[in-house]
């Protein structure tokens, strides 16, 4: 399965290598360099690279290539999804997955990687798991460390890994037994030129922090299950239940995970919570334009709209911008050309407002389409799709929990055409 | 640029010196430092480095008991074993060791590490290893060794035949953490071995929810190949109804012959079916598109809806993952429209998204329109066409006229709006525009004699080769549409010729040739400089071109009849070319493979096979023994009842297996105990009645005897010699993976007032059985003799001995003989003047207790003495063993026990299953100055062989316990005040 690993970083340094099989020598990464520099984008890299002997598989997140070397036939999704499973356990693990925190905790990476893969195959990706075998570094045990000379390597031996709930270890203790659940849902939505909803769907996702002892059974019931169309688990999750009584039944792992992910889709109505107005122009003589953007609160269930902020990708040859913002403040970066508009709480009272004018590069021709705008924005204690929790039962633990459900809604891909 | 290989490295001599100072390090006897040494060493690992020189410095440090330590050693270990394959062999053994370990994660970890040195020698080694661990008792251990097959046959290919065994062993293990490992070892071992998973298909079937989610992906795509190969298939219905709607004119009887036997799918089948569905629901994407990709290929086509969803859900994921699964629902979406038609709008392509992602939504898109969605879909088009990514606008472009030539309502309309983007400012786009509108013209040219004149226009301001030549082209091959416009083109392009690209220059000879055979009038001059030119072209295939041109037309002596046929060869009417999709042929790969993504096959695929036209036996398949050997009860079990057991929905059920099958034991063992149990428990109510009977009349003699040899003992506690009835079973219990060696005792109490009678006896002893025997799964171990005597108790004085004189002694040791005898020891001394020849027990004894005899002394100086132990079964009574040397010793009631450890809970509990009849309690009073608890336990141990339990009441001042057969004591303190 997957042979080797080459850690390379948005400057094309590669700086580590993990072998599960035989050494595969680094210049098998040429070929990755000679595809990352046709593609001009960190993005355009094509995930599958064929070379003579190997296949290359890779992906892209937090300014880091994952560069997997296959050998044989081999879902190319196996891979994906294991290298961003391999991705969430670094940043699990050290807050944030870069450069400089793999590079700082080489030792670590390297024994996390030794325990995931055995001979190119996935052995423990569970974090619980994981996190039993070897310990995440926190400031306080590293300073310990150095001083003791003890090691991050658990002396325990996990037990999840041999129960049949591989997810939860055992002999959980709290002492404020607590569970929250976070229902965060993204709009995303393509509006076009007139204010119409070309496209929108709803994704949701239940986060959960669950701090419960022992093993606790859990029940989550909503009030209005049957919106949910499309929903997939945690592998906690029994379906059966879910199918039958459309109830989320499970025995939580601990700590923070993902319970669900759903999707309402296209079909039903999906409100959007703000109307944008534009006006980009470009004139054909004098290389200026104008650029005129309101932005009003339209179905918001009587909450405040916040973190709004507006993103324009401008075209090349526009220079600068020279605006006026009625609300919050705005940045055109020249060297990426994106504008950015900062606008915080939407007042519904006084409507924030950009306006100003542009200045193209003298004698181009004018850009051919107008940049279309990218929304961005937060509405708290509000889940648009209407979703409501409605319970949460736990059985076989006799403590009672502490429960809290939180609503939040976001913009997810939120596009308006100019 | 330099490679980056080569960019990395820094001259060598660093390393020297550096690694100079980590050799030192790990030769410390610090832990800290030889730790903090391989850490860097492991850094260096990481970048690329070379470490390998430090080989035997780290090599040493592979059994240490620092577990960090060991660990970054053998991630040392496996990155350099085979380099420095002689240095490796040193710390085989350390391994080797560690696979007999009782602890199973290190058994496990012992495993994964030999496997992964790859060292040829140590083949036999690995093989061996891999054979017992296949067989270990705990599945994590197994699993090891189903990864550790597939590194052996990379290893050792010639291995394969032995790793089969293996691998056939393994599938049939009922445990979920092995089900992944060990078909991934089948599919790179033996994929072609079919025969191996026949009878664990049901199994992995129901086993599949539960397992780990890696596991479900291999699982899926191997029992997918496997389902091909086994059933009929389900979409038979609709191509042999398609047959029959054509057969229906001439042949009827045929088609009755197929109505009279409808498809019905093959229970197993709907069982992977059923089974595979929960799990579109899966988080990982890769068990998502494996269950899609199963019913792409398994499902009859009306089922296949359900995973259109969760496909479409896999889009909001990563960029990676949306760049697969696009390419197979492009590939999807060309063969059932309708599936994906509902979610077009998922489709849609937004500003942000990477190049690749947007080219394939186009492609669905274009796969998805039909008349009725077209003029949503083309105004989404129009959209995309002004896209700042030029490459993008230049492929929805093509997207059009692909729609176009599809759905021919719309072809004007697309026409037209192509020819709009002729005037467009961006030259790719205006080149992609002509390349299309070539295309769409094709297909009806005399209507579009305009566009062309348009385009002959536009020749002058259009750069890129691909669009020029397309122009060229078009002249060419409707040069009678265009008779004004196109002799005028030839002109211009004689003057630029040079400077051509090799594309434009090859249909600048094709232009200047057809307007030769039509227009030769005005052309002719035209034509000739320009086949001259390309005579002397750098290009062969230019010069070619022209040779061949400049024959075919220029009618000269040689051509003969060719030349007469030059119009009808060039100007032939040309078939208009077909748009289709890049994803036409790709459905010829399993979906979801590497193999389908890069649309050629890549090493290791396996093809789909087609659905036999016949179905194989179906009856391979059926498990028949629920597997147990010596349970012959679950043979038994009906095939029907089993089968009943397969299909009904039995998820629970399979819960509580797996869960039970983790804690060591497993269901099935749970199962065949209780089977077995009472099976024996039958057997050994019977053997224990007849048995009383026998020993019944024995009993009753002894009984007065004793009664009158009681002594006082130096407590002062009466004991009244016990009723005996012993009855010891040993029972073995054998299951698959355990045994339980329980030993049952009773009556093996001191039972006061022995008045009971033989009724009670038998009633006891059945009650006994039941309540006590089966929970005792503690195997209960003696623990040491708390208390030695050293005292010899004289068993013949050298008078009567007549010089042999022989003292005893009990050892309170567990006697080596057996487990009922008590072993004693007998020093003998010959205080004689003469030598004493082969003193030995006689053979007859006249009790009949079991007597171990010592060897005979075959000769004994005078005043030496030898010291011999023998062992004696008692019966547990204090009835004498005599023996002929005229002897007979009488043990104490203390010597007949045993301490056993165990702890105060179970103490207790032990000791509530023998109230009633078999407790007996006297009262000692004693002087204060011996009621402290050492004194005490010092007297009771210093009579009785007993152990301490130490005890959490305070007046409970000890417990004591004997042996195989409990007996329990309980010295409770009252204090009396006074």
């Amino acid at each position: 399965m997957i042979h080797s690993l080459f850690l390379i970083n948005n400057a094309g340094d590669l700086f580590l290598e993990k072998h599960w099989k035989s050494v595969i020598s680094r210049s098998v990464c040429d070929y990755f360099f000679e595809a990352r520099e046709k593609a001009v984008e960190p993005d355009n890299v094509p995930p599958v690279i064929r070379t003579p002997h190997h296949y290359l598989i890779n992906i892209y997140r937090e300014k880091i290539f994952f560069v997997s070397v296959i050998q044989t036939e081999v879902p190319p999704l196996f891979v994906i999804e294991f290298l961003h499973r391999v991705a969430e356990t670094f940043q699990d693990y050290f807050g944030e997955c870069s450069e400089t925190t793999i590079k700082d905790n080489v030792v670590i990476v390297y024994e996390l990687l030794e325990e995931m893969l055995d001979n190119g195959f996935p052995l423990a990706t569970e974090s619980n798991i994981l996190k039993e075998l070897i310990r995440p570094p926190t400031i306080l045990r590293s300073m310990v460390n150095t001083i003791t000379g003890s090691s991050n390597v658990g002396e325990t031996l996990p037990t999840g890994q041999l129960s049949n709930i591989p997810w939860r270890r055992a002999g959980v203790k709290y002492t404020n037994n607590e569970a929250y659940f976070d229902v965060v849902e993204e709009i995303d939505a393509i509006l076009d030129k007139s204010g119409t909803t070309v496209f929108a769907e709803i994704q949701g996702v239940i986060d959960a922090c669950v701090k419960l002892s022992g093993m606790p059974d859990l029940t989550l019931s909503f009030m209005n299950p049957r919106l949910l169309d499309d929903v997939s688990f945690h592998p906690c999750v029994r379906y059966k239940r879910w199918e039958s009584e459309r109830v989320i039944s499970f025995i939580p792992p601990d700590g923070n995970f993902q319970l669900m992910s759903y999707h309402i889709s296209a079909q039903n109505l999906v409100a959007i919570p703000i109307y944008v107005k534009q006006n980009i122009s470009f004139f054909e003589t004098g290389s200026s334009g104008r650029l005129d953007i309101a932005v009003g609160p339209k179905q918001t269930m009587g909450k405040t709209v916040e973190c709004l902020v507006v993103t324009v990708h401008m075209p090349k040859v526009v220079l600068s911008a020279n605006l006026s913002a009625t609300q919050g403040t705005y940045n055109y970066d020249p060297v990426t050309k994106i504008l950015l508009w900062d606008i915080g709480k939407l007042n519904p009272q006084k409507l924030p407002n950009l306006k100003g004018s542009l200045s193209l590069q003298s004698g181009a021709p004018k850009p051919e389409e107008n940049p279309s705008l990218n929304i961005d924005l937060k509405i708290q204690q509000l889940a648009i799709s209407g979703l409501k929790v409605n319970r949460l039962d736990m059985y076989g633990e006799k403590y009672k929990p502490f429960k809290g459900v939180k609503y939040v809604t976001k913009a997810g891909k939120f596009q308006v055409r100019t | 640029r330099l490679p980056k290989t080569a960019r990395s490295n820094t001259p060598p001599h660093i390393y020297i010196t550096m690694n100079e100072d980590l050799k030192e390090m790990l030769e410390s006897n610090k832990e800290s430092l030889k730790l903090e040494a391989m850490k860097r060493i492991v850094g260096l690992i990481a970048k690329g480095k070379n470490a390998y020189e430090l080989f035997p410095a780290v090599v040493k440090n592979v059994a240490s008991k620092n577990i960090e330590l060991k660990k970054l050693v053998y991630v040392y270990l496996v990155r350099y074993a085979e380099e420095q394959q002689d240095l490796a062999l040193l710390s085989i053994s350390t391994f080797q060791r560690a696979l007999k370990d009782p602890n199973q994660l290190i058994r496990a970890s012992a495993l994964r590490v030999l496997s992964s040195i790859r060292v040829p020698i140590i083949v036999p080694i690995m093989m061996l290893a891999i054979k017992e661990a296949a067989t270990d008792l705990s599945p994590y251990v197994r699993k090891t060794a189903a990864h550790a097959i597939q590194k052996l046959y990379s290893l050792d290919p010639d291995q394969k035949e032995h790793l089969i065994e293996v691998i056939e062993k393994l599938l049939k293990d009922k445990s979920t953490l092995v089900a992944g490992s060990v078909v991934m070892a089948f599919e790179e071992v033996c994929p072609d071995r079919i025969d191996l998973i026949h009878k664990n298909y049901r199994k992995l079937c129901n086993l599949l929810v539960d397992v780990e989610e890696w596991g479900q992906v291999v699982i899926i795509h191997m029992l997918t190949r496997y389902a091909r190969t086994q059933f009929v298939s389900p979409w038979r219905e609709d191509a042999v109804f398609d047959e029959n709607s054509e057969k229906t004119f001439y042949d009827s009887e045929g088609r009755r012959v197929d109505q009279s036997k409808p498809y019905i799918m093959d229970p197993d089948h709907r069982l992977l079916l059923r089974n595979t569905k929960p799990l579109l629901q899966s988080r990982n994407t890769a068990v998502v598109m494996a269950v899609s990709q199963l019913y792409w290929h398994l499902a009859p086509k009306h089922e296949l809806s359900i995973i259109t969803k969760s496909l479409v859900r896999l889009l909001r994921s990563h960029r990676e993952v949306q760049y697969i699964v696009l390419q197979n629902i492009a590939t999807m979406s060309i063969q059932r429209k309708g599936m994906f038609e509902p979610f077009m709008k998922s489709f849609y392509v937004r500003s942000t998204d990477a190049t690749h992602i947007k080219t394939l939504k186009l492609e669905i898109l274009t796969n998805l329109a039909n008349e009725a969605n077209i003029s949503t879909i083309l105004r989404e088009l129009q959209t995309y066409v002004k896209s700042q990514d030029k490459a993008f606008a230049a492929a929805t472009i093509q997207a059009i006229g692909r729609c176009a030539t599809n759905i021919s309502e719309v072809t004007d309309t697309c026409l037209n709006g192509l020819v709009l983007l002729l005037s467009n400012r961006d030259e790719t786009v205006v080149a992609e525009s002509v390349v299309v509108i070539k295309k769409l013209l094709q297909t009806q040219p005399s209507q579009h004699s305009d566009i062309i004149k348009h385009m002959a226009k536009l020749f002058d301001s259009i750069t890129v080769p691909m669009a020029r030549a397309s122009i060229l082209w078009l002249m060419g091959e409707y040069c009678e549409h265009v008779p004004k416009n196109a002799p005028d083109v030839l002109r211009k392009m004689a003057k630029t010729f040079i400077s051509e690209e090799d594309i434009v220059k090859l249909q600048t000879v094709n232009l200047a040739a057809k307007l030769y055979l039509s227009n030769s009038k005005q052309t002719k001059l035209l034509t000739q400089y320009i086949l001259n030119l390309g005579k002397y072209d750098q290009n062969y295939d230019i010069r070619d071109r022209t040779r061949f041109i400049r024959q075919l037309i220029v009618p000269n002596e040689k051509s003969g009849a060719l030349s007469r046929y030059a119009r009808r060869i060039l100007m032939a009417p040309k078939p208009a070319p077909v748009l289709q999709s890049a994803f036409k042929d790709r459905d010829r790969f399993q979906l979801g493979t590497l193999s389908h993504t890069l649309n050629s096959q890549s090493n290791g695929y396996l093809e789909l096979s087609d659905w036999p036209a016949v179905a194989p036996d179906q009856s391979v398949r059926i498990v028949e023994v629920v597997e147990l050997a010596g349970a012959p009860l679950l043979g038994k079990s009906k095939p029907g009842k089993s089968a009943e057991k397969f299909y009904s929905d039995s998820e629970e059920e399979e819960e509580e297996e797996g869960s039970s099958s983790e804690d060591s034991s497993s269901s099935s063992s749970e199962e065949s105990e209780s089977e077995s149990e009472s099976e024996e428990n039958s057997d050994d109510s019977n053997k224990s009645s007849s048995s009383e009977s026998d020993s019944e009349k024995k009993k009753k003699t002894l009984k007065n005897k004793k009664l009158q040899q009681q002594k006082p003992d130096i407590l002062n506690i009466t004991y009244l010699p016990p009723q005996i009835i012993q009855k010891a079973l040993l029972l073995f219990i054998m299951t698959k993976f355990f045994s339980i060696h329980i030993v049952l005792a009773f009556s093996n109490q001191f039972v006061a007032n022995c008045r009971c009678s033989l009724l009670c006896l038998c009633v006891f002893l059945a009650c006994q059985f039941d309540a006590v025997s089966w929970h005792v799964r503690v195997s209960l171990q003696a623990s040491f003799p708390v208390f030695v005597p050293e005292t010899s108790h004289e068993l013949l004085h050298r008078m009567t001995g007549k010089g042999l004189s022989a003292q005893y002694r009990f050892t309170r040791q567990p006697c080596i003989y057996g487990n009922s005898m008590v072993s004693l020891q007998l020093t003998l001394s010959n205080s004689s003047d003469q030598a004493l020849e082969n003193i030995h027990i006689s053979e007859k004894s006249s009790t009949g207790q079991n007597i171990h005899r010592f060897n005979a002394i075959e000769r004994l100086e005078p005043q030496a003495s030898v010291t011999v132990s023998m062992g004696v079964d008692f019966n547990d009574s204090t009835q004498a063993a005599n023996f002929q040397l005229c002897v007979s010793i009488q043990p104490a009631v203390g010597e007949l026990l045993l301490p056993i450890t165990m702890t105060e809970a179970d103490f207790t509990k032990e000791q509530g299953k023998l109230l009633g009849m078999n407790e007996s309690s006297a009262t000692i009073t004693m002087t204060p100055e011996n009621i402290s608890s050492q004194s005490v336990n010092r007297k009771v141990v210093s009579v009785a062989n007993l152990g301490v339990i130490p005890s959490s009441q305070e007046n409970i001042h000890r417990r004591c316990l004997n042996l195989t057969k409990p007996t329990f004591w309980n010295v409770i303190k009252k204090t009396n005040c006074s």
